[in-house]
């Protein structure tokens, strides 16, 4: 069967376009871009008004499976997924157990591939059980399929083991994903420390807890060679040393999340549990570095660090409550509508943060619509008025900052190997 | 004006008005706890919970006496040997005492927020903060007023230095919002290593110098060095913070005559204060104990608003 997407607006950086052309799509390939002729034996969309790119890869993900089944499941987080217009994900390896081993890998990916909706790419652990002791066998996770290693949630403490890490993942091409935080200078703070931190009386984590551990991987990728992604960036300070980095030559890349690029401190209100994750949110200014580094290269991707937790872990006091907030379902319509339609960033820059960057960074052959390429498209109302309401949410969970927002701007189909997984 | 129904979880809750009239309602209840018979009838029928999830001894007794006098049925909730020892979510305890619809909660906590997230929870119940982490302890605040217009028949324009550990102090916060709103001029003053990051958004002078916050101080407030916390990270040992911020005769001279010396208990002799100060004539801190049973029995009276005239 063939697709043939007809009038819509193609933005696809990887080969430098954004124009109006059509899509057809054979035996779940991209087989021609450009002005198309209908043909009656195709399944023919009418598109016009829409963007179509390269489908969105989200490379931080936690899908709690195995272990967390109450909060997430591989099945309901890829449901997730192509909603939010995602048709690959990355997860993150704090499962329980933790992956860190081949088998667990494996079951992941079988997992994934019974559920039959997204891309699962499973991210392996970089030290056992993520204690930050010893090397997880990385070789063999990366035989069963890992595309990045990652103690997301156990930031590694200790310097010469991220040295070594960093030396001996060079033998894949794979990136290391770290979570900086220093974790004695954090000193168990739930929010930023800050004047909102003293107003609430809740202890603060000092911008500076993220800003040392970037600083030790941008010098540690120098010395190293090693490729180093940062997640989630917070600070504004973190970003300075990217850029520096960068222009220095080390191999460093980096994410924020849609949260991290809209949110402050201030938003917690009266210690709203909903507005608590690691790293936490900021300052005004934080979120305006944040933007800049969107625009200017600063900052390679968009990703959500989608993290479910129950009403069972939100339900409580501020500092008791879990870390962690979703995004796979209001991700593009929080960038289309603030950076976008904000005036931040081109399509085409969204396209390359959602799509084509991460793809590079965990080396997938997605990211792109050239011909002969796997069909993973991603179509984008740019003028859809949306209203955030979690209770029609795919995940399992509703702890999302965003409830009740209004946005212009949503994912209306997705297409992963030429099928249609989700359409609204 | 009314404070009826009311929850008082933190004073910035309260505008000018509703300090002065708690203010003058708890003048006006002082007397009650000088009669031979210290009980008057305003709250009969009315039921009040404590509940104190950290361990509390004089604030506890200082609510269940207020309650007591004010003829309200007091029961105080013993966490140490109820559900929560066996693992209740504060939720689930807010939802039970609901259950049995008090009329008022007193509820001291170790985490911020804690009060607020019960009061969401207990609809139907006014809630007091008893003291929430290192949030808020309002009514201290307010006693704290009380006894300061005592002595110097106003706040604003004051100069009042609060002293110690504002880092992990409620009271500190409580006090520098009343006293500002009050518009008295109000100093913190403590280590660097104590004085946490943003406190001059409360509009007060932050020194961290004994004869920059003390000189001309109409009003002394220490604050409690807690042996309980790891303090070695923040200052060297008792005998140096002594050194630096203890008050005694000498750092005192630097006060106006006439200050006075708060301390909102329980005291560490010899460390934040001296034996000297502690029990001399600028001392004012067991009057801002018997002010705590008359500042509450006002904070309970207004909120659950028996009427606006106190009838005694």
């Amino acid at each position: 069967m063939k697709l043939l997407f007809h009038g819509g607006r193609v933005v696809d950086p990887s080969q430098g376009l954004d124009t109006t052309a059509d899509i057809l799509v054979d035996n779940g390939k991209i087989a021609r871009v450009g002005k198309i002729a209908k043909n009656r034996s195709w399944q023919i969309f009418d598109v016009s008004g829409l963007v179509l790119a390269p489908g969105f890869v989200d490379m931080h993900v936690h899908l709690r499976e195995p272990g967390g089944e109450r909060k997430e499941t591989i099945q309901t987080g890829s449901e997730a997924a192509v909603a939010g217009g995602f048709t690959s994900i990355a997860c993150m390896p704090n499962t329980d157990p933790v992956n860190d081993s081949p088998a667990l890998t494996r079951y992941i990916l079988e997992r994934a591939r019974q559920t039959d909706l997204v891309n699962v790419f499973p991210i392996g652990a970089v030290t056992r059980g993520s204690r930050g002791e010893e090397l997880a066998e990385i070789g063999v996770m990366y035989r069963a399929g890992i595309v990045a290693v990652s103690d997301d949630g156990n930031p590694i403490q200790h310097h010469q083991l991220v040295r070594r890490a960093l030396e001996y993942i060079k033998l894949f091409d794979i990136p290391l994903i770290d979570h900086c935080e220093d974790r004695l200078l954090a000193a168990g703070g739930c929010m930023n420390e800050g004047a909102v931190s003293t107003r609430l009386g809740l202890r603060g984590a000092s911008r500076t807890a993220e800003e040392l551990h970037v600083v030790r991987d941008v010098m540690l990728s120098r010395i190293t060679g090693g490729r180093v992604h940062i997640a989630h960036v917070s600070a504004r300070e973190s970003l300075d040393w990217i850029r520096q980095g960068k222009r220095h030559g080390a191999a460093v890349t980096c994410e924020v999340t849609p949260h991290h690029f809209t949110l402050i401190d201030r938003d917690i209100g009266d210690y709203n549990t909903n507005f608590k994750m690691s790293p936490p949110l900021r300052e005004r200014e934080d979120v305006q570095a944040m933007l800049e580094g969107l625009a200017d290269g600063t900052i390679d991707c968009i990703a959500t660090d989608h993290a479910p937790h129950t009403s069972l872990e939100k339900d409580t006091t501020f500092e008791e409550a879990a870390n962690g907030v979703i995004g796979l379902e209001t991700a593009v319509s929080v960038a289309v509508d603030r950076l976008v339609h904000g005036g931040v960033i081109s399509w085409s820059r969204l396209v390359e943060l959602m799509s084509c960057n991460p793809s590079r960074i965990l080396r997938l052959d997605r990211g792109t619509l050239r011909v002969g390429a796997i069909a993973d498209i991603t179509v984008i109302d740019p003028d859809r008025q949306i209203t955030v309401d979690t209770a029609q949410f795919k995940s399992k969970s509703r702890n999302c900052p965003f409830q009740g927002w209004k946005l212009r701007g949503a994912p209306v189909m997705t297409v992963v190997s030429g099928r249609i997984v989700y359409h609204a | 004006m009314s404070l009826r129904g009311r929850h008082l979880l933190s004073i910035e809750d309260l505008d000018v008005q509703e300090i002065e009239l708690i203010l003058k309602t708890a003048r006006s209840f002082k007397e009650i706890s000088t009669r031979p018979i210290r009980k008057v009838p305003t709250l009969r029928g009315k039921t009040v919970i404590n509940i104190f999830f950290e361990p509390s001894t004089r604030t506890r007794s200082s609510f269940e006496l207020a309650a007591k006098r004010l003829s309200a049925d007091a029961v105080n909730f013993n966490v140490s040997t109820s559900s929560v020892a066996k693992g209740e979510s504060l939720i689930d305890t807010g939802r039970n005492l609901q259950a049995m619809h008090p009329d008022l909660i007193v509820v001291r906590h170790s985490l911020a927020g804690a009060p607020a997230l019960l009061a969401t929870h207990c609809k139907g119940s006014c809630v007091i903060n008893a003291g929430d982490g290192m949030h808020e302890h309002p009514t201290q605040a307010l006693l704290d007023a009380l006894t300061i217009c005592e002595h110097k028949g106003r706040l604003e324009g004051l100069k009042v230095a609060i002293i110690g550990d504002i880092k992990h102090s409620r009271v500190a916060r409580s006090n520098a919002l009343l006293l500002r709103k009050m518009k008295a001029e109000t100093w913190v003053c403590g280590p660097p290593t104590l004085l946490p990051v943003g406190f001059e958004s409360y509009g007060v002078q932050v020194t961290h110098h004994m004869e920059e916050a003390l000189t001309d101080a109409d009003v002394i407030m220490l604050l409690r060095a807690q042996r309980e916390r790891q303090q070695e990270i923040f200052y060297p040992s008792f005998k140096e913070y002594s050194m630096l911020y203890g008050l005694d005769r000498r750092k005192m001279k630097w006060a106006k005559p006439d200050a006075i010396v708060m301390h909102p208990g329980p005291i560490n002799r010899g460390i934040e204060i001296d034996q000297e100060m502690a029990d001399g004539a600028y001392s004012v801190i067991l009057e801002q104990v018997s002010n705590g049973v008359a500042t509450r029995m006002a904070v309970l009276f207004l909120l659950l608003g028996a009427s606006e005239d106190p009838g005694i």
